[in-house]
């Protein structure tokens, strides 16, 4: 909860230095602010889950799992900061954009530690706002404008979706209180009256298309594409972990619990569509960038599949695969800015040659794209491992099968570059250095990438606590 | 405490290979695998004096303690073989890969050392997961070694050859997680990926959970290996591949494959084997006759040692898929890791041979070769050895294993055994064919300057490669003892059920 402070804090900063005139100095404020930011919310891990975190008379509570999700979030946030320098002009920063960035982490983090059905819809708000703002940052690009404009009239048509689900679910319950609807759930599941699921259809609805799951993922690949590549590097981290947790809180715990058999297979046919049309798409591309975007997608896939194997092994799953998704995607976008000036994206030809011309950039990228098709030893694979072992769990042996036959077309795209970085010949353009900056996020990325391929405790150790959020 | 060592070992000397700069790489990648084949040779000798010493037995450490996975290995007899083969090829292979000078050296060598961690790492694991891991870790060294030193059209090649053997992988994967919910929950709180704990929860599927989980593993193993039908990326693949990496490939990387069959398939799900044994038989008959016919019409040399090497890995696998406890044909067992180790011998050497053959004369066609005989006699003698190895003569190596295991089919099913047979037979034609169009006949203007001398690298791999063919085919006693027990052991497992 203090990091919401701290984030609002830093924000509402963001936008005085503006006027003080002391834009200069806001970058190294935010990066100081945001590690701030990461030690309180550790910090709650030692207090009781008690009264104490409790807040706003109840609509937050942030738990064991808000720690840890607000740790993933900020943290990913932290590093995106770090490799998005050039974006805001680190010398003489843009403040606004700082401010939207630092509101948007805001509603992820509300995201995490809502109970109540209010501040669920304004976290997807706070969250979405200022990100169609962000995806049109680039007022003279076409692609950007259009970007803007998809995003925001889907993401407001959703947002509706979501607010309807949200009043149906009141008007059957009488209570925003997840708490509450969880009881009301539980006593009445035999006559709760049709308006009421066709409320929790809904929210199902709106939530699958903020992680951009199929068939509610049409906007995507434009957004991710036309939008400045930092951002579209935001959108698949921090928005896809928000998202993703906001389903978690909502469907993965006591409030819907009663009444699975409806929702779940919804979830269930909407994940294998997703594996499917996701890596189909992505095999077809040629543009990097809107093939990371399809296989964003497919990433939600395997969350959703976690989420759908509605077990104890969920939580973790999603708590493992969150981290080493957010921490690969973010190497990946930061080579790719690097490699491909033009913010649209651009061929998989661009990498040609960068194993000669750049180890360090071809041998990061390797690790993350590794990650990312999951294999060992790299984070990705274990949380692949972890979806795959809830899924079994709860006996979805076929999602499981379309889950890897998903992922061996992955390794296609994803090695093409790795093929075209070491196996074609260089082209004629001069080979690019990054940034000490960027060299500094790239090297701690693919480090914290193998580490968690090779003792993923350090997070599940964490995580068993986490089980929280899966009492059932 | 040795067996991790032998593990950790050449991962130690990547990371010093790969630092060290030009010439002196490859020189250390060898003095390193030397090493490393001489503790492999120590904790042979501890092995046969008794083989519960306590520093070969289970190393047992939590690795992620929350979900059951231990780094737990061992050294059995069953293992000890499969690492004295890989420590003593490596050697070999880094030998034979002196005659090319490889761009980027550090990085090659240190891969293939990184690969030798791995493929020790797949013999001596005892726990699902680590098994798994290592058999993936394989998988990258090789595929960059192929990919960035390979021939022609390398880029399609090594592509499929990486799907296809991770397609193999997943499911094996979803198997072995298959076997681990089913195990108990232990003392803390989870699941157990031991391997004990995993033939348990194996044993007590009903035959529809173990037949799924059969073909999971059986997928997996069948694509290494190659068993027909999962064989098409691997002619390309060997051809393609740099001679080094053939010989790691076919030498080495193929054994995981059986090696699995032994250890993490039949004692896995014995009554799947019972149902589902037969099929699996035919499928390794069928890529024996296939791939012997297909030897018989190849003219690239390397193509036809590719193909015979699908013909010899379909009688090991036919040799233990062939295992029935009623029968109790452990002859198939005991063969097959006999060929095993010859076979890595065999092919090695015809590998070296055919890389020779194209390195001197710009050729491996071998109808335009002939006559090497009149230029170079050494080269000849190391040739015919080999080769005698290779089609299973009495007194060389290939012979033991090769009838262990057709003795163990048999006993499976006569048919069966008589279509095995074939693999000797047609192999005889096949290798003695390309012998003579090679070595035999008029000496023409691209052999003629094959050379009169070998180089002292040369000599000494074929030399080495020669002594085992011979020394293994005269003496494999002390290879068959340590195989005994445990075999027997083995046995023992699939028969429970």
């Amino acid at each position: 909860m203090k990091a919401i402070l701290v984030l609002i804090s830093l924000g509402i900063i963001s936008l005085l230095a503006e006027i003080f005139r002391f834009r200069r100095a806001l970058y190294p404020i935010v990066i100081l602010g945001l590690m701030g930011a990461i030690a309180t919310t550790v910090s709650y891990w030692w207090y009781d889950d008690g009264d104490f975190a409790k807040y706003f008379g109840g609509m937050i509570n942030f738990e064991d799992s808000s720690v840890i999700f607000s740790t993933i979030i900020i943290s990913t946030g932290l590093l995106w900061f770090l490799m998005s320098d050039t974006f805001f002009n680190k010398e003489n920063p843009r403040t606004d954009l700082v401010a939207l960035v630092l509101f948007a982490m805001v509603g992820a983090v509300i995201l995490t530690c809502y109970t109540n059905m209010a501040m669920l819809f304004l976290g997807v708000e706070i969250l979405s706002i200022p990100l169609y703002v962000l995806a049109g940052s680039r007022k003279d690009s076409l692609s950007s404008n259009e970007a803007a404009f998809k995003y925001f009239i889907m993401g407001a048509f959703a947002s509706a979706f979501l607010l309807f689900g949200i009043a149906l679910v009141y008007g059957a319950t009488g209570s925003f209180n997840l708490g509450v609807i969880g009881q009301v759930v539980e006593a009445k599941k035999e006559v709760l009256p049709g308006f009421f699921m066709v409320g929790v259809l809904m929210l199902v609805v709106s939530l699958l298309f903020k992680v951009s799951a199929a068939p509610f993922h049409f906007w995507a690949p434009d957004v991710y594409q036309g939008a400045p590549t930092y951002v579209t590097a935001f959108m698949s981290t921090i928005v896809k972990t928000a998202a993703i947790v906001a389903i978690l809180r909502l469907f993965l715990s006591v409030v819907f619990d009663d009444i699975t058999s409806f929702w779940m297979p919804v979830i269930l046919v909407c994940v294998g569509i997703t594996f499917v049309v996701s890596n189909v798409s992505a095999a077809v591309q040629n543009n990097v960038k809107r093939m990371l975007a399809y296989s964003s997608i497919s990433h939600a896939g395997f969350l959703l599949l976690a989420v759908g194997a509605f077990n104890a092994y969920s939580a973790k799953a999603i708590i493992f695969y969150t981290a080493a998704y957010s921490v690969g995607s973010i190497l990946a976008f930061a080579v790719l800015t690097n490699v491909i000036k033009d913010h649209t994206g651009g061929p998989v030809e661009s990498f040609n040659g960068l194993g000669k011309k750049n180890p360090f950039m071809a041998l990061v990228m390797t690790i993350a794209l590794l990650s990312l098709a999951g294999i060992p030893p790299t984070a990705g694979f274990f949380g692949k491992y972890y979806v795959f072992n809830a899924a079994l769990q709860a006996g979805h042996v076929w999602l499981v099968i379309l889950g890897i036959i998903g992922s061996l077309i992955g390794v296609y795209y994803y090695f093409r570059v790795i093929i075209a970085m070491y196996f074609k010949e260089a082209n004629e353009e001069p080979g690019v250095e990054p940034s000490k900056q960027h060299q500094l996020v790239m090297f701690v990325t693919a480090v914290i990438i193998i580490v968690l391929g090779l003792l993923p405790d350090l997070i599940l150790g964490i995580g068993s606590a986490a089980e929280v959020v899966a009492a059932k | 405490m040795i067996t991790a060592s032998l593990i950790g070992l050449p991962l130690i000397f990547a990371m010093i290979v790969l630092f060290t700069k030009g010439e002196g790489a490859r020189k250390l990648a060898l003095v390193a695998s030397v090493i490393e084949l001489g503790l492999s040779l120590f904790a042979f000798t501890l092995l046969k004096q008794d083989p519960a010493d306590a520093r070969l037995s289970l190393t047992d450490v939590a690795w992620i303690p929350s979900m059951g996975i231990d780094f737990a290995v061992t050294m059995d007899g069953i293992s000890m073989l499969l690492v004295l083969l890989t420590t003593f090829l490596i050697p070999v292979i880094i030998l034979s890969s002196f005659r090319n000078n490889y761009e980027n050296p550090s990085l090659f060598y240190a891969l293939i050392l990184f690969m030798q961690m791995a493929l020790v790492g797949v013999f001596v694991a005892r726990d699902g997961f680590l098994f798994y891991v290592f058999w993936e870790l394989a998988l990258i060294p090789i595929y960059f070694i192929c990919l960035l030193w390979g021939g022609e059209n390398r880029g399609a090649v090594t592509f499929k050859f990486f799907i296809y053997t991770l397609f193999g992988s997943l499911f094996m994967l979803a198997a072995l997680i298959y076997l681990y919910i089913n195990t108990p929950i232990g003392e803390n709180g989870s699941h157990s990926f031991a391997l004990s704990a995993l033939y348990e929860a194996g044993h007590a599927l009903t035959a529809t959970e173990q037949a799924w989980v059969f073909w999971g593993l059986f997928l997996a193993f069948a694509v290494k290996m190659p068993v027909f039908p999962f064989h098409t990326w691997q002619p390309d693949t060997y051809v393609t591949a740099p001679t080094t990496g053939t010989m790691l490939l076919s030498g080495i990387m193929l054994k995981m494959g059986t090696y699995g069959l032994l250890r993490w398939l039949l004692p896995m799900t014995p009554q799947a084997l019972e149902d589902w044994g037969m099929t699996a038989v035919v499928l390794s008959v069928i890529s024996i006759i296939y791939a012997s016919a297909m030897a018989l019409v190849q003219r690239d040399f390397k193509r036809l040692i590719a193909y015979s090497s699908i013909a010899h890995v379909g009688l090991i696998s036919a040799g233990i898929m062939a295992y029935s406890p009623e029968k109790g044909n452990v002859e198939g067992l005991t063969g097959s890791l006999i060929q095993m180790f010859s076979h890595g011998i065999n092919v090695i050497g015809l590998f070296f041979i055919a890389e020779m053959l194209l390195g001197r004369t710009g050729t491996r066609e071998i109808s335009k070769l002939g006559g090497i005989r009149n230029v170079n006699t050494l080269f000849t003698s190391f040739f015919l050895i080999i080769m005698m190895g290779s089609v299973a003569l009495p007194l060389t190596n290939g012979f033991i294993g090769e009838f262990l295991l057709i003795n163990g089919v048999y006993q499976f099913s006569t048919w069966a055994a008589v279509f095995a047979g074939l693999t000797i037979i047609v192999g005889a034609v096949y290798m003695l064919r390309s012998f003579q169009g090679i070595m035999l006949g008029e000496t023409n203007a691209t052999t003629a300057n094959f050379g009169s001398e070998l180089t002292m690298n040369e000599k000494a791999v074929l030399f080495i490669v020669a002594a085992a063919v011979i020394v293994f085919g005269v003496y494999p006693n002390p290879l068959l003892d340590i195989l005994h027990n445990d075999v027997a052991q083995l046995a023992q497992q699939i028969a429970v059920k």
